[in-house]
């Protein structure tokens, strides 16, 4: 006779068990795990385990001159990578009391816009795959390629740049540069509303958003939840307005604010943001001033002694640069505060409660990059 | 409120906060005994209003550990850098901020997994980036890279 098993039945409903989202999930963007514990298929808590990717670019940066900082900087955040560099440029130029050109600032300020439009129309396909919509991909690709021929064009590179040096470029803009920016605005200007057509009204796409994933002001503050998911909560955070760099104070630009802190409302975020970027850079693409690409620098940079703080606004929220130097040509201790870390501390708060298939879009949402949450 | 202001302000809180020359910030050198009433202070006095920890780092100045607090006031649009130094570089802790400023519980782990700087009470004080059995804090300066993953 057959021997009959009792093994107890578990409700699954009720019994609470944990699931590895990741290392390798296509919707952490890289690897990030995520240990969920879920119950039925609700998500009860959340532990994030990063460091799949941490090559230890604070640790690189002692052994290394500020110039050659600018390449590690551009593997943090890769789809900022301008912008990171502006960061360090900056942090020397303040150290080193040096004046950069004009021609520098407006020329950096344009092109760190450019970067943030290219980094949100990616961060808009991936969002659109994410939730399902797989024409969103192609569509946004298509858009971010015209971005990338611009910065090619110019610099020789599409991805990891190293444009910006400190004191001014490594090269002058290619002369076709401001009729191809131009262009850009106006086929952008039209694609955009496929953004909204396509995604943003789409009733399927707006269940699943709205009221997901709730953040509210006080806790996107205590979070550090920065860039425009911290501004979807009403966190007025943009380090554009409150601390100018560039040209940014030549430019007439609102700081787009969010009440809900719902999936939704960061999603509206970057594609008001998207808008405004093109609005800056319209203001400045014909200003842009004559003069030299670069300030006089020594060849060899050492900053004082002393230590100096940078903030500056990257596609995902404020990118801070900390470094302590003892005079040499390398910096004493380099701290990088980068959006992404802070951003992913909050996603176990916003996540509790909600199924497992939201917690793909309220990542999306939160846009994380994981070699900047690493570094 | 303006740095004169808030230089009094925080030297009445803390009477034995020592003041540091800094061109950004108005920086204090603080006793680790009185962190933690400090921050509460910080925090929810409405004159002060520091709900926004924006950088928290650690630094190993040889002699002893450092870490280095920056706080801005959402409301004052004032800022703050505050530090507080270990000297014991075995067992040295520090108390945690995690449970006023949320954002400190990962950044803490950070300094905790590269520095070696213990957080007392930290909900999960675990390495965040290194894997669990790496011996050593790679950022403090007397950090033996024995594989030469750094120089190369």
């Amino acid at each position: 006779m057959k021997e009959v098993i009792n093994l107890p039945v578990k409700n699954i409903e009720e019994e609470e068990y944990h699931i590895n989202m990741g290392p390798q999930h296509p919707s952490t963007h890289g690897v990030l795990r995520l240990v969920v514990s879920l119950q039925g298929e609700i998500v009860k808590s959340l532990k994030p385990h990063c460091g799949y990717i941490h090559r230890g670019i604070e640790k690189m940066c002692e052994k290394d001159t500020y110039p050659q900082i600018i390449h590690l900087t551009d593997r943090m955040d890769y789809l900022s990578a301008h912008i990171n560099n502006h960061a360090v440029c900056l942090l020397v130029e303040k150290a080193l009391e040096v004046e950069v050109p004009e021609r520098v600032k407006y020329i950096r300020t344009i092109i760190d816009e450019l970067n943030r439009i290219a980094s949100h129309q990616l961060w808009w396909c991936s969002f659109g795959m994410d939730m399902g919509g797989l024409t969103c991909f192609f569509y946004g690709l298509r858009d971010r390629e015209k971005i990338l021929d611009i910065f090619e064009e110019s610099f020789g590179s599409r991805l990891l740049h190293s444009y910006y040096t400190p004191g001014g470029l490594m090269m002058d803009i290619h002369p076709n540069f401001q009729k191809g920016v131009k262009d850009f605005i106006k086929y952008f200007r039209k694609k955009i509303k496929d953004y909204d057509d396509i995604l943003t009204g789409n009733i399927i796409m707006q269940e699943r958003t709205k009221g997901i994933g709730v953040l509210t002001k006080e806790d996107a503050i205590s979070y550090g939840v920065i860039g425009p998911s911290g501004r979807a909560s009403g966190f007025s955070c943009d380090v554009r307005k409150h601390h100018p760099y560039g040209v940014y104070d030549k430019a007439d630009f609102r700081e787009i604010l969010g009440n809900d802190g719902d999936t939704f409302t960061r999603y509206l975020m970057r594609m008001h943001e998207m808008r405004e970027s093109m609005k800056i850079i319209e203001q400045l693409i014909d200003n842009i001033p004559a003069g030299d690409y670069t300030a006089k620098m020594k060849a060899v940079i050492k900053l004082p002694a002393g230590e100096y703080y940078q903030r500056v606004e990257a596609a995902r929220g404020e990118l801070g640069v900390y470094v302590v130097s003892d005079g040499n040509k390398t910096p004493y201790r380099m701290k990088f505060r980068s959006p992404n870390f802070s951003n992913l501390s909050a996603l176990d708060h916003i996540s509790r409660g909600v199924k497992i298939a939201d917690l793909v879009a309220i990542g999306g949402s939160l846009d994380y990059v994981i070699p900047d949450i690493d570094r | 409120m303006d740095n004169a202001t808030l230089k009094e302000r925080i030297l009445g809180l803390v009477p034995d906060a020592e003041f540091q020359e800094n061109k950004q910030f108005l920086t204090f050198i603080i006793p680790p005994a009185r962190m933690l009433d400090l921050a509460v202070a910080l925090k929810t006095e409405t004159d002060l209003a520091f709900d926004f920890l924006f950088c928290l780092s650690g630094v190993d100045m040889i002699k002893f550990l450092e870490v280095v607090y920056h706080f801005e006031s959402t409301i004052h649009k004032h800022q703050l850098a505050l530090k507080v130094r270990v000297a014991d570089r075995e067992n040295g802790s520090v108390e945690t901020v995690s449970n006023i400023w949320r954002t400190a519980e990962f950044h803490e782990r950070e300094i905790y997994d590269l520095l070696g700087i213990r957080f007392n009470n930290h909900p999960d004080l675990r390495r965040i980036f290194l894997e669990e059995d790496w011996k050593g804090h790679p950022l403090r300066k007397d950090y033996v890279d024995e594989v030469n993953i750094v120089e190369l």
